[in-house]
């Protein structure tokens, strides 16, 4: 506990909301006995991420399964209303009024990419309705966006660069060159590298910056390949990771350079291929292939498995499981269907859902949990499945996290 | 930071050259439908996208690079002489937005439909084992398979060069692109002609789009900022002009390169400043007729 | 009571009709939010279509308008405290001074070229509001744009109630069509249309034809930056997307879906698009093949568009008189 004079107000709201809970309360109108809880799960099923969100939906169709198996809350079963927000944040705050307004939902898990989570999350929060966010984003914790209703399932760009720079600098060297997608989240990977990277002597030859999307990042290579780094870190994300991979790859560039990304999605890695990414190391939320280390993920991994023929979750899949899950055992908790004292309830919530403890921290509302470092193979593998290695487990750790603080929350509980 | 070695400027140039290779061709293909045709193509970003894909896929089912090179301009350049047949000959007469509208509905089509044949995620591609590695041009290492490209593309212009200068249905083409009026009253069936000609321009498309996959992720979408950057190339090139397709394809290539040279984050924006800048200097572009289609 | 007399009077107070339309409009879409995008996206092809159906010009970079309504009037609320109708305000003044610079630079070329002028030119407009991200957020959009109550001479609304906020943007787009419907009805609307029919004729006739296209770029702009910043007070956020040229795009699509040249067209085409890609979204994945397709259809088939096409047929049977809805 730390010596920060609390903030009255916040602490005021909190209390003020725990009472305004037990009333029955405006918003949720209409929640007679035996009505379905509705989880809102807005997700880009068309778009350049359509196969991530796709198995979003299928594990948290999993979570709502084993939920109403077990009997729901006192009889009510869960319902998850699937939207498609096109990868647009215009979209997506549309869909946030319709499930809002019109469907009448409970609470709102989803989105992936940086953008969409913080529209649905400005969309919700000024109607008080609870939102877990499953995907990246640094922004969404910090002040300015975040309210009481907001939570943060997934990783953050701070966290999963921090730990894949405390794993591969030591091992590879300390000249590192970026090659970074020029949008927020780019640089808040580059900012956790180099943040992580000032202790252990890293130093920065060059942060090159390249649009968003861009097809050819031949125009880029030559002048990496004249700085001749020990580490190449391509700081991008999905198509950018898999079209620059593949073209580090053609250029040769790996025969001098360790070449490591913040984060390794399986559905890129499944569609550059291994060679592409032959050898280049990252982070993830999730792996199937930890199963062997960790019982949690095992059993989460054989339930997807009996549900979808002997297919794994991938990464951003296991996200919309936990979020899901997190969201109803907090309803559970609370005893209740409304926004605030799930939220109350949500912050105490301890849980090991599929890869470990974790819990959310008080001031934002991120979930504290491990970082997975993996790197890519392309021999020795046993079945399509098989695409990475798992090289060590970050554990979960508060004090990799941007300190409150810094995010603008001006008290620490 | 790397010191700007005059090695490193003339492997960026290099680099250049084989970005504007691929712009050129695509280039070529616009200004040629719309030179004889006057219809911009706003499939254009498409019909690259699909033979990228068709070129994966018969290199999937030959086995052989060179196969899926012949096969797939082929393929593409057919899909384009049915469009135009169905889709955009109808339209003949009726102003230019029509045609323009018309393959603009036509490119979400096609984006879909190749989503349901291939999937969402796209394809991995790779190198074609013969063209792997680089080659030591003297001021460094340069990737053997961007020389390629870059002659592939040289023998694809000198071969359209050839083609309507020195053949028939190339006087027909320089005629027609003139004034179809005259064509028709000697005689001439103008409509198959432009049939041609659309096949032609797709075709074309379609070969940048297999001669580019190796060097970029193949995926349904790929096609979106291509179009906008070929638009770019045939402006300042001067739309119908075949020459000014090929200039200014390379000229666009070399401004992308050099500038993400020094200032990488401007990259994009630079070819649609370069555009905005030639369009106020010199409206009609660099080669092409004043006053062409007002 | 005769047909043609009541669809005369329709035409005379076609503003009126219009909006009593849209007083019940509400009833008939499945949620607010969706009529809420069709009144702004109907506003926004209504000005798009001022330059396109009337004057003939087509823009590609009208998308700018609309992301400068949207960033400036939310700007104005996030980083300038300012109250919700000077922002809007803001907006608008803003999109009117882009339009001038932009429809400066551009009318000084035609046809084809004067598309790609606007194109490239919407684009700088794009990229230069994604690299300030200290003001527009980049990437990640404008977020924090609360309007949660508008206090009108002590009457007090509440904003976030869908229904309260489809009326009050009711209010502004009818105000809009309304100016709209003057213009075209002004002299300055006959300049228009007979610079779109004959622009060498129009300047033999003695107007000063450089002037006419400046002032209805500027005014195009103008309403399409309103729509925008009413679109940023709807979502509360601003996406960066709406400076890109697909936005551009879009409109040419709805004013083509509705009908080029009509008064009204353009909004029915906006919410024929909106309304079918809400609908084929929620049937099928691949809705975009389906808009496609309904959209080639259009430009083979029914290039009047929809409302265009209602107009003709209602002319032909002498129903109503030439050029007014």
């Amino acid at each position: 506990m730390s010596q920060q004079p609390i903030d009255t107000r916040r602490r005021t709201l909190i209390a003020g909301g725990a009472a305004v809970a037990a009333t029955p309360f405006m918003f949720n109108i209409a929640r007679a006995q035996g009505a379905p809880i509705k989880i809102g799960f807005p997700v880009p099923l068309t778009g350049a991420f359509s196969a991530e969100a796709q198995d979003q939906v299928r594990a948290a169709e999993i979570a709502i399964k084993d939920f109403n198996d077990a009997g729901g809350f006192g009889g009510r079963k869960a319902e998850l209303l699937v939207r498609d927000d096109k990868l647009n944040p215009g979209e997506a705050a549309t869909r946030t009024l319709e499930l809002i307004e019109k469907d009448k939902v409970n609470f709102i898990v989803g989105s992936l990419s940086a953008a969409t989570q913080l529209s649905i999350n400005a969309v919700a929060r000024d109607r008080k309705v609870l939102f877990n966010s499953i995907s990246q984003s640094d922004a969404i914790n910090e002040a300015k966006d975040w309210s009481l209703y907001t939570f943060h399932e997934a990783l953050n760009p701070h966290l999963t660069a921090g730990a894949v720079a405390r794993y591969a600098f030591p091992k590879f060297g300390k000249r590192i060159v970026y090659l970074t997608a020029d949008y927020a989240y780019g640089h808040e990977m580059v900012r956790g590298f180099q943040r992580a990277g000032a202790p252990l002597g890293a130093t920065t030859l060059a942060d090159i910056r390249h649009p968003l999307g861009v097809a050819d990042y031949s125009a880029f290579l030559p002048r990496i390949q004249a700085l001749k780094p020990d580490v190449l870190v391509l700081c991008n994300f999905g198509r950018d990771l898999v079209n620059s991979a593949k073209q580090v790859t053609d250029f040769g560039l790996k025969a001098n350079t360790k070449v490591i990304a913040p984060v390794l999605l399986y559905t890129s890695r499944q569609a550059g291929g291994a060679d592409a990414f032959e050898g280049i190391i990252g982070g993830t939320s999730y792996y199937w292939g930890m199963e062997d280390k960790i019982p949690a993920a095992k059993a989460f991994n054989d339930k997807f498995r009996k549900a979808h023929g002997g297919a794994v979750p991938s990464d951003y899949g296991a996200l919309g499981y936990a979020g899901v899950r997190s969201v109803l055992q907090a309803v559970l908790n609370a005893k209740s269907t409304d926004s605030m004292p799930v939220s109350i309830a949500l912050r105490q919530l301890k849980y090991n859902w599929y890869k470990g403890e974790q819990f959310y921290r008080k001031c934002d509302h991120q979930s504290v949990q491990s970082v997975i470092i993996v790197e890519s193979k392309s021999k020795n593998m046993k079945d399509k499945y098989d695409v990475f290695n798992v090289l060590s487990i970050e554990d979960a750790n508060e004090a990799n996290l941007r300190s409150c603080d810094e995010m603008g929350h001006k008290i620490s509980t | 930071m790397a010191d700007i070695t005059l090695s490193l400027l003339l492997l960026q140039l290099m680099t250049g050259i084989a970005l504007g290779a691929v712009y050129a061709l695509l280039a070529l293909g616009l200004s040629l439908i719309f030179g004889m045709l006057t219809v911009v193509n706003f499939a254009h970003g498409a019909f690259f996208m699909v033979g990228a894909f068709l070129g994966v896929y018969f290199l999937g089912l030959t086995g052989n690079f060179w196969f899926s090179l012949l096969l797939t301009p082929l393929a593409v350049g057919a899909i384009g002489l049915v469009a135009e047949r169905f889709l955009v000959r109808p339209l003949y007469g009726r102003g230019i937005d029509y045609p323009l509208l018309l393959t603009f509905g036509l490119s979400y089509v096609m984006i879909e439909a190749m989503r349901v044949a291939f999937g969402i995620e796209g394809v991995a591609t790779s190198t074609p084992p013969e063209l792997r590695g680089a080659v030591n041009l003297g001021f460094g290492h340069f990737p053997l398979y961007r020389l390629f490209l870059i002659g592939a593309t040289a023998i694809v212009v000198i071969g359209l060069w050839l083609f309507i200068e020195k053949t028939r249905f190339g006087l027909i083409i320089h005629a027609g692109s003139r004034d179809p009026e005259i064509v028709r009253v000697l005689g001439i069936d103008i409509s198959r002609v432009w049939l041609l000609v659309f096949g032609i321009g797709t075709a074309i498309a379609g070969l940048s789009g297999v001669l580019a996959a190796p060097t970029r992720a193949v995926n349904p979408e790929m096609g979106i900022s291509v179009l906008a950057e070929s638009f770019v190339v045939t402006v300042v090139g001067g739309m119908g002009s075949l020459p000014g397709a090929v200039v200014a394809g390379l000229l666009v290539g070399v401004v992308f390169s050099m500038t993400s040279l020094f200032a990488p984050d401007l990259a994009e924006l630079s070819i649609f400043v370069l555009m905005a800048v030639v369009l106020l200097i010199k409206p009609q572009g660099f080669f092409g007729k004043a006053g062409l289609m007002s | 009571m005769d047909l043609s007399k009541v669809l005369n009077l329709i035409a005379r107070h076609r503003v009126a009709a219009v909006i009593a339309c849209l007083l019940v409009f509400p009833l008939v879409m499945p949620y607010e939010a969706l009529a809420i995008n069709i009144l702004i996206f109907g506003l926004y092809a209504v000005g798009f279509n001022l330059l396109f159906g009337y004057t003939g010009m087509l823009s590609f970079g009208h998308a700018a308008f609309l992301g400068v309504g949207s960033y400036l009037c939310g700007i104005a609320i996030v980083s300038g405290g300012w109250p919700w109708w000077a922002a809007i305000a803001a907006g608008v003044a803003a999109s009117a001074l882009v339009g001038l610079v932009m429809g400066y630079l551009a009318i000084r070329t035609r046809g084809i070229y004067f598309s790609m002028v606007t194109l490239a030119l919407g684009q700088i407009v794009y990229y230069a509001f994604y690299k300030a991200e200290r003001w527009t957020g980049g990437e990640n959009g404008l977020r924090g744009i609360r309007v949660e109550t508008i206090d009108l001479l002590g009457w007090k609304l509440d904003f976030v109630d869908p229904i309260t906020k489809y009326y009050v943007i009711l209010a502004f787009v009818a105000a809009a069509l309304w100016f709209v419907s003057r213009v075209l009805s002004s002299p300055f609307g006959a300049v228009i249309e007979a610079i779109r029919e004959n622009e060498k004729r129009t300047a033999a006739c003695g107007y000063d034809v450089a002037r006419a296209k400046l002032l209805v770029f500027v005014l195009s702009a103008a309403l399409c930056g309103l729509a925008g910043a009413l679109r940023a007070l709807h979502l509360s956020i601003v996406p960066i997307d709406s400076l890109h040229y697909l936005q551009s795009g879009q409109a040419v699509m709805m004013c083509l879906l509705g009908g080029m040249g009509t008064f009204f067209g353009p909004f029915v085409g906006a919410a024929a698009f909106l309304y079918l890609e809400d609908v084929a979204t929620s049937y099928t994945k691949h809705w975009m093949a389906a808009v496609g397709v309904i959209f080639m259809v259009f430009v083979l088939f029914f290039p009047r568009g929809v409302w265009g096409s209602a107009m003709y047929w209602l002319k032909r049977h002498g129903l109503a008189k030439e050029g007014v809805a």
